[in-house]
């Protein structure tokens, strides 16, 4: 048995926790760079706010509905999902975080009677110990326990919790949901099926798997078995160590300058090499690109990579490589949207055997100390390369409605009067 | 008096002292280094469930009696249930503010400063309670 435990309205639920003057506001978040809606508060959403609609366009409703619009608060929103998380490692024991605001839980060997009374409690858990309200469905597959959330978010009966052991049940609730709502099923694949006569979950889930294996995947088939109650896909417990890190940004203005970009790209290398040392790796690659926007008339998108000789966590050999690399991109001319930095080919430190002659002296005392310098939240030490706070403002993201960190940074301390 | 903000527990390694079981001896190697019996971790004292657990700073004079002044950064445990007597955050008219819960003789929002009235509790409006504080950290040297 599977549960999936998912938050509601997660980044603007976070953002009310901490201003009870909201309770009866609509609020929304934004999308980077203030771009559209990522997130809607009930309120926002009974006001009929589209979800991706541009921030332009509901703008008007500040002053006319009240409407409280935030920027991305990622260090808010990162805290509070590893809150979430490690609250449901407590209550049971297999826990996969599967987006930054949705679990799937391993619940076997579970007498069938105790189902109910857990998703109450994980639901409880969740409002009492961190103050996000959360909807929980528990079915025998992956596939079904996403539609039981769903029915979960969708009927205010179920109060929230929604357990599909019942295959009875199952077949009601997928009669009832057109089978784009299925997990995995994107909208192209919509289409495709609706051709065959494929309209609701419960018609995908009476087609049969090796015809559309044939037709279209062994992914789609495996969803027709985990629809049936056959479960095909296991908890990801262990998701491997990681492979890559990427830093990449769209620039808050249109970017034209060499040296600001050079700034941008070097911003990136430092939080790509913190993350690099956080993990206690090291990188043989590094790749840079840099790109105008996508629908530009004048386009133009490169990217360039280079190999170390050692592999290295030390941000200067990294800022070296990425400023070589990013010569051979820059071009003249054009009205940059996008830079970006990925460190691949990662291994761990220990694994790596020393070269007497490719390590920098000091180079991990040094890098050390600064880490720690940018983690105590007394001020920031930056390496030439990448500007000063001035220029910073030229390519940093626009965050004009950035709420306060509440819960990672001692410094940011809102007035309340 | 009002409630800010200011972060979460940490989520690194705890802060540790070693506790001796003899005085040290300064100068030269001491005994009582075989003796190291338990390090003392702050975190592990003040916070019982680190997942719940918040921290905000007082603002103001309203509590001064039950030892909170302004400034004061406060341990919130939003795990545990709020009881008669405890001293919670709650949320009043869009704000937080600290203050001791009375359920009886009536109940009320208590200060601690008898020039604050107490807040009447009223049956059909209960106030939100954020958590209960369980600590306060009041600096004894000005920085
Ligand atoms: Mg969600």
């Amino acid at each position: 048995m599977f549960a999936l435990v998912d938050c509601n309205n997660f980044y603007t639920s976070c953002e009310m926790l901490f201003r009870p003057d909201l309770r009866d506001r609509p609020v929304v978040v934004l999308s980077n760079n203030d771009g559209c809606v990522v997130a809607r508060s009930p309120l926002a959403k009974a006001m009929g706010i589209p979800m991706g609609v541009p921030a332009f366009q509901v703008r008007h409703l500040e002053k006319q509905a009240g409407l409280v619009m935030f920027s991305s608060n990622y260090a808010l929103y990162g805290d509070m999902s590893a809150r979430v998380m490690a609250t449901l490692e407590q209550l049971v024991p297999e826990v996969e975080a599967y987006s930054i605001d949705e679990a799937f839980l391993g619940l076997h060997g579970l007498p069938a009677t105790t189902l109910p009374s857990l998703a109450r409690r994980i639901r409880r858990t969740i409002d009492r110990h961190q103050g996000l309200p959360v909807c929980v469905g528990i079915a025998p597959t992956k596939t079904l326990a996403k539609l039981a959330n769903h029915a979960a978010k969708t009927w205010p009966a179920t109060q929230g919790t929604v357990i599909l052991t019942d295959p009875a049940r199952q077949q009601r609730l997928m009669s009832l949901l057109p089978v784009g709502t299925i997990w995995g099923i994107g909208r192209r694949m919509v289409g495709h099926l609706e051709q065959l006569g494929i309209h609701t979950a419960l018609d995908l889930a009476r087609s049969h798997p090796a015809t559309l294996r044939k037709r279209f995947s062994v992914v789609i088939e495996r969803l027709v078995r985990e629809l049936n109650g056959e479960p095909c896909l296991p908890l990801d417990l262990l998701p491997g160590p990681r492979k890559h890190i990427v830093a990449s940004r769209s620039f808050g203005n249109r970017v034209t300058e060499r040296r600001v970009i050079g700034h941008a790209v070097a911003s990136h290398t430092w939080r790509a090499s913190e993350r690099l040392r956080q993990d206690d790796n090291l990188a043989r690659q590094m790749t840079v690109y840099i790109r105008t926007g996508a629908k530009d008339p004048n386009y133009y998108g490169n990217a360039a990579s280079g190999a170390f000789a050692q592999p290295t966590r030390d941000t200067r050999q990294l800022l070296d490589m990425a400023h070589r690399l990013l010569d051979q991109l820059w071009q003249p001319g054009y009205r940059y949207a996008k830079a970006g930095v990925v460190l691949t080919d990662l291994c761990h430190r220990h694994q790596q055997q020393t070269d007497l002659f490719g390590d920098r002296p000091g180079s991990d005392a040094l890098m050390d100390v600064m880490d720690r310098i940018n983690h105590s939240g007394k001020g920031k030490v930056w390496l030439a390369g990448q500007g000063m706070q001035a220029d910073r403002k030229a390519w940093e993201m626009k965050r004009l409605r950035l709420s306060p960190s509440y819960t990672t940074d001692w410094q940011q301390i809102p007035e309340v009067s | 008096m009002s409630v800010q903000w200011l972060g979460r527990a940490s989520r690194r390694a705890p802060l540790c002292l070693p506790l001796f079981s003899q005085p040290v001896a300064a100068g030269f190697p001491s005994p009582a280094q075989d003796h190291v019996e338990q390090r003392l971790d702050l975190n592990g004292l003040c916070i019982k469930h680190p997942q719940a657990t918040y921290f905000v700073r007082a603002k103001g004079d309203s509590m001064v009696e039950h030892g909170i002044v302004s400034g004061d950064i406060l341990v919130v445990d939003r795990a545990l249930e709020a009881r008669h007597g405890d001293i919670i955050i709650a949320s009043l008219q869009g704000d937080f503010t600290v203050k001791r819960l009375c359920l009886h003789p009536s109940p009320c929002l208590q200060p601690g400063n008898p020039a604050y009235p107490p807040i009447a509790i009223e049956e059909d409006n209960p106030p939100d309670i954020f958590g209960v504080v369980t600590f306060v950290v009041h600096p004894t040297r000005l920085s």
